[in-house]
């Protein structure tokens, strides 16, 4: 037993959640698990409440719209990543959602806490902020909804209020022809990645490419949109996809650790780039040539 | 102090336990079932993992308060039942028999992993096997015999057609 002595607490209502994390400054939200208890048991994390949400069923909820599949917090990522909706509305987070640990994590950790925890490896941060997904907390009884291409802002440290609780993440359907790409380099098969890169490429009949949505993870303090607008409306060729990733990637600051040094993962991370973005463009060919 | 209630291995088991109380704590500790092995205690290794409905978790990453009701399968629940009472399981005879083991310290992880695995894929390729002990590590065999035997584990429970209702939980 290594934690520190904590209360422990199973609302079943979110209402019944914000109310005890407004009690305790030093409550926190547990989740799958998978993160708070390694930092517990190591006592990086020393709170004197948990209050366990896996017994919310709003939070478990899947919801298709017109426009937009709503995930609740606590869709555990097994769950996710066999979901269908996913599969056909969210198909990059289908493909990064394989990469995120190993099948006993996934099958308790969930969508939204990895989201919370912000670990600027985290897959399923990366296909969020690249995609712009909607990520909504509720706060003394009120929605906020944030943007995830700008909610991360350093290593799991993000923009929520640090009294809200994270209730669903509300990701724009693809459009029916839509190609993705998504790249990792781990040390070892799932484990945390030292580079990666998202990659989606909408297109639309008429119009032809309609956006690009192009994001690494691992390389600086957050997972970072990267801009190539510019490749739009043009045949998406190698070269001029090279050019644009290498552009964009001068800006990115990157970070250097025990594990690999700033250098080589920006190396990494531009050749994931490239090939998620050339594998998005592969995946709607027959479109773009015709 | 919390009360807990959950089932092992079949049996409703109930303790009186601190929240901070790991289930694989509580496992070894207050059920006396020394087989879940503690290796890392962070959830890097896989050792400590156990079946909750029938999928592998590590019991070292979920309190025993988060296991309140849930129906835990553990290493001592994978042998045989009823007149097999006793007997080695299938996957852990493929085990003994493709040198799967050497100190042993993974090998109950291992195992729960692999019924896991072939509980819903009866015949999973040597990439699925790869996958699903994915993250669990053996420090002395070097995977190898491990792989060839769940493979040989899939293959003798896809070729067994006297699936005795007391081996209902391995097919
Ligand atoms: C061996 C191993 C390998 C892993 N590999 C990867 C990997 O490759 N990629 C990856 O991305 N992750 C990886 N992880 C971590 C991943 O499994 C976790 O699931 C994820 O980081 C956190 O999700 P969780 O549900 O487990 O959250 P928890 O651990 O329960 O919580 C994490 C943090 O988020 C907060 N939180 C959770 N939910 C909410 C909410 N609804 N509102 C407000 N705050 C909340 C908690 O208070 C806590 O601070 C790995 C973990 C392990 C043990
Ligand atoms: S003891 Fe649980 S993963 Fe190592
Ligand atoms: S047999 Fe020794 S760790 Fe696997």
């Amino acid at each position: 037993m290594k934690p520190v002595r904590f209360d422990y607490k199973r609302p079943t209502t979110i209402e019944e959640a914000c109310g005890l994390l407004a009690s305790d400054d030093n409550a926190r939200i547990l989740a799958g698990g998978q993160s708070l208890i390694p930092m517990l048991s190591m006592r990086l994390s020393r709170p004197s409440l948990l209050i366990d949400i896996a017994h919310i069923p709003e939070l478990t909820a899947f919801v298709e719209t017109e426009t937009h599949i709503e995930i609740g917090t606590m869709v555990r990522q097994a769950v996710a990543q066999k979901s269908k909706l996913v599969k056909t509305h969210i198909p990059l987070l289908a493909k990064a959602l394989g990469h995120v640990g190993h099948p006993p994590t996934r099958a308790r950790g969930t969508v939204g806490g990895s989201v919370a925890h912000a670990d600027p490896s985290a897959e399923i941060a990366l296909v969020a902020a690249t995609l712009g997904a909607e990520i909504t907390y509720r706060v003394d009884g009120a929605d906020e909804i944030f943007d995830a291409s700008n909610f991360f802002i350093g290593p799991m440290l993000t923009i929520a209020p640090p009294t809200g609780c994270l209730t669903q993440l509300s990701f724009a359907k693809a459009p029916a022809v839509c190609g993705t790409g998504f790249h990792e380099v781990a040390p070892r098969k799932s484990d945390y990645a030292l580079a990666s890169a998202a990659a989606q490429i909408n297109f639309a009949a008429g119009s032809g490419v309609t956006s690009i949505h192009l994001g690494i993870g691992s390389v600086g303090d957050f997972p970072e949109r990267l801009d190539v607008d510019q490749l739009c409306g043009t045949p998406l060729d190698d070269a001029a996809i090279a050019d644009a990733i290498h552009a964009a990637m001068q800006v990115v600051e990157t970070v250097e650790d025990l594990h690999a040094t700033a250098a080589y993962r920006k190396r990494v991370a531009t050749e994931l780039a490239i090939r998620a973005l050339r594998d998005a463009r592969d995946e709607i060919s027959k479109d773009l040539n015709q | 102090m919390n009360d807990v209630t959950l089932t092992i291995n079949g049996k409703p088991v109930s303790g009186v336990t601190e929240p901070r109380v790991t289930l694989l704590d509580f496992l070894r500790d207050v059920a006396g079932l020394k087989g879940t092995h503690a290796g890392c205690e962070h959830g890097v290794c896989g050792a400590c993992t156990v079946l909750i409905d029938g999928t592998a978790v590590r019991s070292c990453l979920m309190l025993a308060v988060q296991a309140e009701g849930e129906d835990i399968i553990t290493i001592e629940g994978i042998g045989g039942s009823g007149a097999r009472a006793g007997e080695l399981g299938v996957i852990q005879d493929a085990f003994c028999e493709t040198h799967g083991l050497q100190c042993g310290y993974c090998t109950p992880g291992m195992i729960l992993a692999a019924e896991a695995l072939l509980s819903v894929n009866t015949d999973p390729t040597e990439h699925e096997v790869r996958e699903a002990i994915s993250g669990n590590i053996c420090r002395c065999t070097g995977y190898v015999q491990i792989v060839d035997a769940i493979l040989l584990a899939a293959k003798r429970l896809g070729q067994r057609n006297d699936a005795a209702p007391s081996d209902a939980n391995l097919v």
